[in-house]
């Protein structure tokens, strides 16, 4: 931890002093420090810059902090720590180092987590995503009996190999913070740092947001929009797909990202369509194999691209 | 002799792979060495979360030289066949063969030696293979050098690889190799936190001993050992006592290096919730081990923990971080117990409708219906009411829907029987609840209760004739749906219970049941027998109790008397362990073989009653009498199902038997008396059939 810095920015006392650390960290490891993707998606796995960028021969190192909707997870903001919305802070690194082990380890240093007094383990944990056609190995990183990150080599991302292989960490910030700051209920978080009148907690930031979402997503969500959003998506990504394939030749591509924007909106949108409670078991399963469907089709016009490392 | 040391050094290992790959390490190692002729003279391997260690002792200095002969072309033969002769065999030209006079004519052999090789040599080449081809369960590739085909798969990332060959007496020398850009040495790290730097080491000796003294503990076993101890005597010194857990600690112990034992609490009022799910939730999430007090036998509100660290501060922030965990899991827990109890069993029902159990077995709700009409039909042929195994059968999968349930999975059943208690089920009902999933395997306990054996095999011979419809049947290796156990279950619940009932029958029930119509609604009651008779015979197998009676009995046909077979078998099984069942069984044997081959001579069966009047010797006239004897006693026997007493019966046969072989000569020259003789023998093989087929029992 750096020890220049005054209280209010101090990782155990304030929730953006934390995220500010963990993003200068990464950034000293040569990480570009990228800001949140602009839509809605379920982790930040989905974000291009892990998805898409964890495909092709080129070299990629970066962090972010992405915002996860997990519009089941809600709970009204009346439990102490599941939340509809909440931040996840990911790095993604390809080829993996040899020592990132060590670096998330410091990592957790610098983020106030003391590996003398503290009982760090990482627990065998397969990371596999469905929607994305992805697996990976890894594990997740335990201290003191808590799992505070997921750890994963990526070896598999929209049904293609990774070659070479991504490195990817996920830090749940508010339960990480949570941990840090001594606190037990997410939204007592001390957000800025500061004490008495100028002191602003997670709950002051985000527990209207928890409760009008819950409402949304459980209650009220439009599902005859959600259900014509998602074809509209699917249809959308399967078109843009379709017209980037350069003079109509499958050999480069030059719509990857707009089309792989559509597959995270029919992601999200089916999320919303679940929590409402529409779609039955047999129906979820093909749900999650039409979004599969495009996310494989997206890694295919990736690769296809420049930065997905076509010649 | 020299030793080898291997480490194979990683980041972590899962736990459950540890025993495992130890196991397959030393394994391939050790069939290898002695494939390339050099035989060791002890093995032992090791794994911690971080690596993989293998000692093997004695190994000899070099492979023994190995001489072979090689047969050429004949003398004279054709220049081209002499040429390749010389190429293969390495010879520079005829003069340094050798030749072999043969009556077929003379050949040129070629003397080949090879030279046995140094034994550090053929370790560097065989340990990269084992170490490529290695058989982890789930293997991963990383780094740079993932970008390229060939690259290295291995459990986790290796770093490292020690490998050291030499006598005791002697500074060991590198096995050198390299595998994907590692390259061997005899450099390997301590603990994580405690003791993260480089560590030089020769023999194995020395390793363990070093390590050691860098915090790890090489061996799992050793590592079980302490903490089983240090938690036994953690908690026994506060009045507790350790519930113990042997599948967690195989688990614990393969999640650290220096294990350190610590004991934390949680807030007395959680105890509110079962102990089964208080200990669920303990042990799933947190790998920790739950306490008893000593005096009450009952749960407290203490666990313990294990570390891989002794931390700077004692452990404290340690205990208090696994405290600030376990709380609101338990929170959660208690929550959902609540929460569960909210609602009535019998309400959740209704969302077994969108269920699916199987695509072509239609949904939960129709799977409950037909287990709850087959209940009521088993329920007055094991003594139980039929309105309770109804109400049981009804009620018995809801818990499936429950919070809890849901989040512990193994505490299915179990919540069912505590759910239907607090709404004021009957104590049966509530049982069986939890109860119908019995027995789970060869070793659970089989419940007793007529409730519950009624909706348990109702439950069970649903799921079997269901899949037997739909064919899916168990094959090799592969029983998806654990037909097996199920078909076991139903043995053990009718044999422990000496229950009656045709199963033919019961399953038949099952299939009219059922919306999906199988093609072989016929055959399959019978097909499914065929399968509870191989069930039956694995089971005596593994009890070390004789499995080829089964077939014996079986082969009587009609046999679907789950309960009588089984006594048959045994009843069988004790005859023919004393001499009389011995000899009998020799008899009816001789008899046997006798026939058939007379039978295929004449090419006629030898059936029909023996003519009396053609008896010329005493001996004949002994066994008829006797077989007549015999026949009416053991059926009389058998009609009263006393085995025993049928078996007794069939003593009877022995002497007669034995004397007539001893006397008599079957194939008399007088053809009448022939056949006559032969009809005879047949009636030995149909007295024993009373009992059983004895040319289905192996000698």
């Amino acid at each position: 931890m750096d020890a220049s810095l005054p209280a209010h920015m101090r990782p155990e006392r304030s929730f953006q002093g934390f995220i500010l650390a963990l993003q200068r960290f990464w950034a000293e490891q040569g990480c570009v420090i990228l800001q949140p993707y602009d839509m809605e998606m379920g982790a930040g796995t989905f974000h291009p810059a892990t998805t898409l960028r964890a495909l092709g021969p080129k070299p990629w190192n970066a962090a972010y902090v992405q915002p996860s909707r997990r519009p089941k997870d809600g709970r009204y903001g009346e439990n102490p720590n599941r939340m509809q919305h909440y931040y996840q802070f990911q790095v993604i690194m390809k080829p993996s180092p040899p020592n990132l082990q060590e670096l998330y380890l410091k990592s957790l240093a610098a983020i106030g987590i003391d590996s003398a007094v503290h009982d760090i383990r990482f627990v065998e944990d397969d990371w596999e995503s469905p929607t994305l056609g992805a697996w990976g190995l890894g594990w997740e990183c335990w201290c003191d009996g808590m799992e505070v990150s997921q750890f994963t080599y990526f070896q598999q991302v929209a049904g293609f190999e990774c070659a070479p292989v991504a490195g990817e960490l996920t830090y749940g910030l508010e339960r990480l913070a949570m941990y840090v700051q001594g606190v037990d209920r997410v939204y007592d978080l001390n957000f800025n740092g500061r004490e008495g009148a100028a002191k602003v907690t997670y709950g002051d930031v985000f527990l209207q947001a928890e409760r009008e979402y819950s409402k949304h997503n459980f209650e009220v969500a439009d599902t005859a929009m959600l259900f014509e959003q998602f074809k509209m998506a699917e249809a959308a990504c399967r078109k843009y797909l379709e017209a980037g394939w350069k003079d109509g030749k499958r050999e480069a591509h030059l719509m990857a990202l707009p089309a792989y924007d559509q597959c995270i909106k029919a992601s999200h949108v089916f999320n919303l369509l679940d929590a409402r409670g529409v779609i039955s078991v047999t129906e979820r399963q093909s749900y999650i194999l039409r979004v599969r469907e495009l996310a494989k089709a997206c890694g295919e016009a990736w690769i296809h691209t420049e930065a997905g490392g076509a010649a | 002799m020299p030793d080898l040391l291997l480490e194979l050094f990683s980041e972590e290992i899962p736990a459950r792979m540890q025993a495992k790959a130890a196991d397959d390490l030393r394994r391939m190692v050790t069939d290898k060495l002695v494939a390339e002729g050099l035989v060791y003279e002890g093995a032992k391997a090791f794994a911690t979360p971080r690596r993989l260690a293998l000692t093997v002792h004695g190994i000899p200095t070099r492979q023994p030289d190995l001489k072979t002969e090689r047969r050429g072309p004949k003398i004279g033969a054709a220049d081209a066949a002499v040429q390749g002769f010389l190429k293969a065999t390495g010879l520079q030209s005829l003069d340094e063969a050798k030749i072999q006079r043969d009556p077929k004519g003379d050949f040129y052999i070629a003397l080949i030696e090879k030279p046995g090789r140094d034994a550090i040599d053929v370790l560097a080449e065989i340990l990269p293979v084992i170490i490529r081809t290695f058989p982890w369960p789930k293997s991963m590739r990383w780094g740079s050098r993932s970008g390229k085909p060939g690259s290295l798969s291995w459990v986790r990332p290796l770093h490292a690889i020690t490998a050291t060959f030499g006598p005791e007496t002697e500074e060991p020398d590198v096995v050198k190799f390299s595998v994907d850009g590692i390259e061997t040495g005899q450099t390997t790290y301590g603990h994580r936190f405690m003791a993260p730097a480089a560590i030089s080491v020769r023999r194995f000796e020395d390793y363990e001993a070093k390590l050691k003294a860098a915090k790890v503990i090489l061996d799992p076993q050793a590592r079980k050992d302490i903490i089983f101890a240090d938690a036994k005597e953690l908690t026994f010194a506060q009045g507790f006592e350790l519930v113990e857990d042997q599948v967690l600690l195989d688990e614990v112990s393969g999640l650290v290096e220096w294990p350190v034992v610590m004991m934390g609490s949680f807030e007395p009022e959680y105890l509110a919730i079962p102990e089964e799910v208080i200990r669920a939730t303990i042990r799933n999430n947190q790998k920790c081990f739950v306490v008893r007090d000593s005096k009450t036998g009952k749960l407290t509100n203490k666990f313990v923990l294990t570390a891989n660290i002794e931390a700077a501060d004692g452990g404290k922030v340690i205990v208090s971080g696994n405290e600030r965990v376990i709380r609101p899991r338990l929170s959660d827990a208690k929550f959902f117990y609540e929460t569960d109890l909210k609602t009535k069993l019998e309400d959740r029902l209704p969302k077994f409708e969108q269920i699916v159990f199987h695509e072509k077995l239609g949904t939960q709700a129709a799977r409950i219906k037909r287990i709850e009409r087959l209940a009521a039909e088993i329920a007055p042929l094991v003594g139980a009411d039929v309105a309770k195994a109804k109400r049981a059968a009804h009620l018995a999968k809801a818990d499936l829907l429950t919070e809890v349930v849901g989040e512990f999975p193994e505490v299915q059943g179990l919540m069912g029987k505590y759910y239907a208690l607090a709404q004021g089920e009957n104590a049966s009902v509530a049982a069986a609840c939890e109860e119908h999933y019995k027995p789970q395997g060869p070793t659970d306990r089989v419940p007793t209760d007529p409730v519950s054996v009624a909706v348990a095999l109702a439950d069970k011979l649903d799921t079997l004739v269901g899949f037997w419809a739909i064919d899916e049947k168990p094959t090799g290796s592969k029983d998806p749906y654990a037909l097996r156990r199920a078909a076991l279950g139903v043995i053990r619940l009718i044999a422990e219970n000496n229950l009656r009932l045709s199963l033919v029958k019961v399953a038949a029930s099952a299939l009219a049941g059922l919306s999906v119509k199988s093609a072989d609604a016929e055959k399959l009651p019978s097909d499914l027998l065929a399968f509870f008779a191989d069930r039956l015979k694995v089971q005596l197998r593994e009890q070390g109790a004789r499995h080829d009676l089964v077939d014996a009995v079986f082969a009587l046909g009609g046999q679907d008397d789950l309960l009588m077979i089984v006594r048959r078998v045994e009843a069988l099984g004790k005859f023919l362990e004393s001499d009389d069942g011995k000899n009998l069984l020799a008899g009816t044997k001789r008899a046997s073989n006798i026939l058939s081959i007379e039978e295929k001579k004449d090419k006629r069966a030898f059936d029909g009653a023996p003519d009396a009047t053609l008896y010329s010797l005493n001996e004949e006239k002994a066994l008829a009498k006797a077989i007549g004897e015999v026949k009416t006693e053991a059926s009389a026997a058998v009609a009263r199902e006393d085995f025993a007493a049928a078996m007794s019966a069939m003593a009877k046969l022995r002497p007669p038997v034995d004397a007539f072989f001893d006397k008599v000569r079957v194939n008399d020259d007088d053809a009448k008396v022939r056949e006559n003789r032969l009809k005879l023998l047949n009636e030995i093989r149909s007295a024993t059939r009373a009992v059983a087929d004895f040319s289905k029992i192996q000698d």
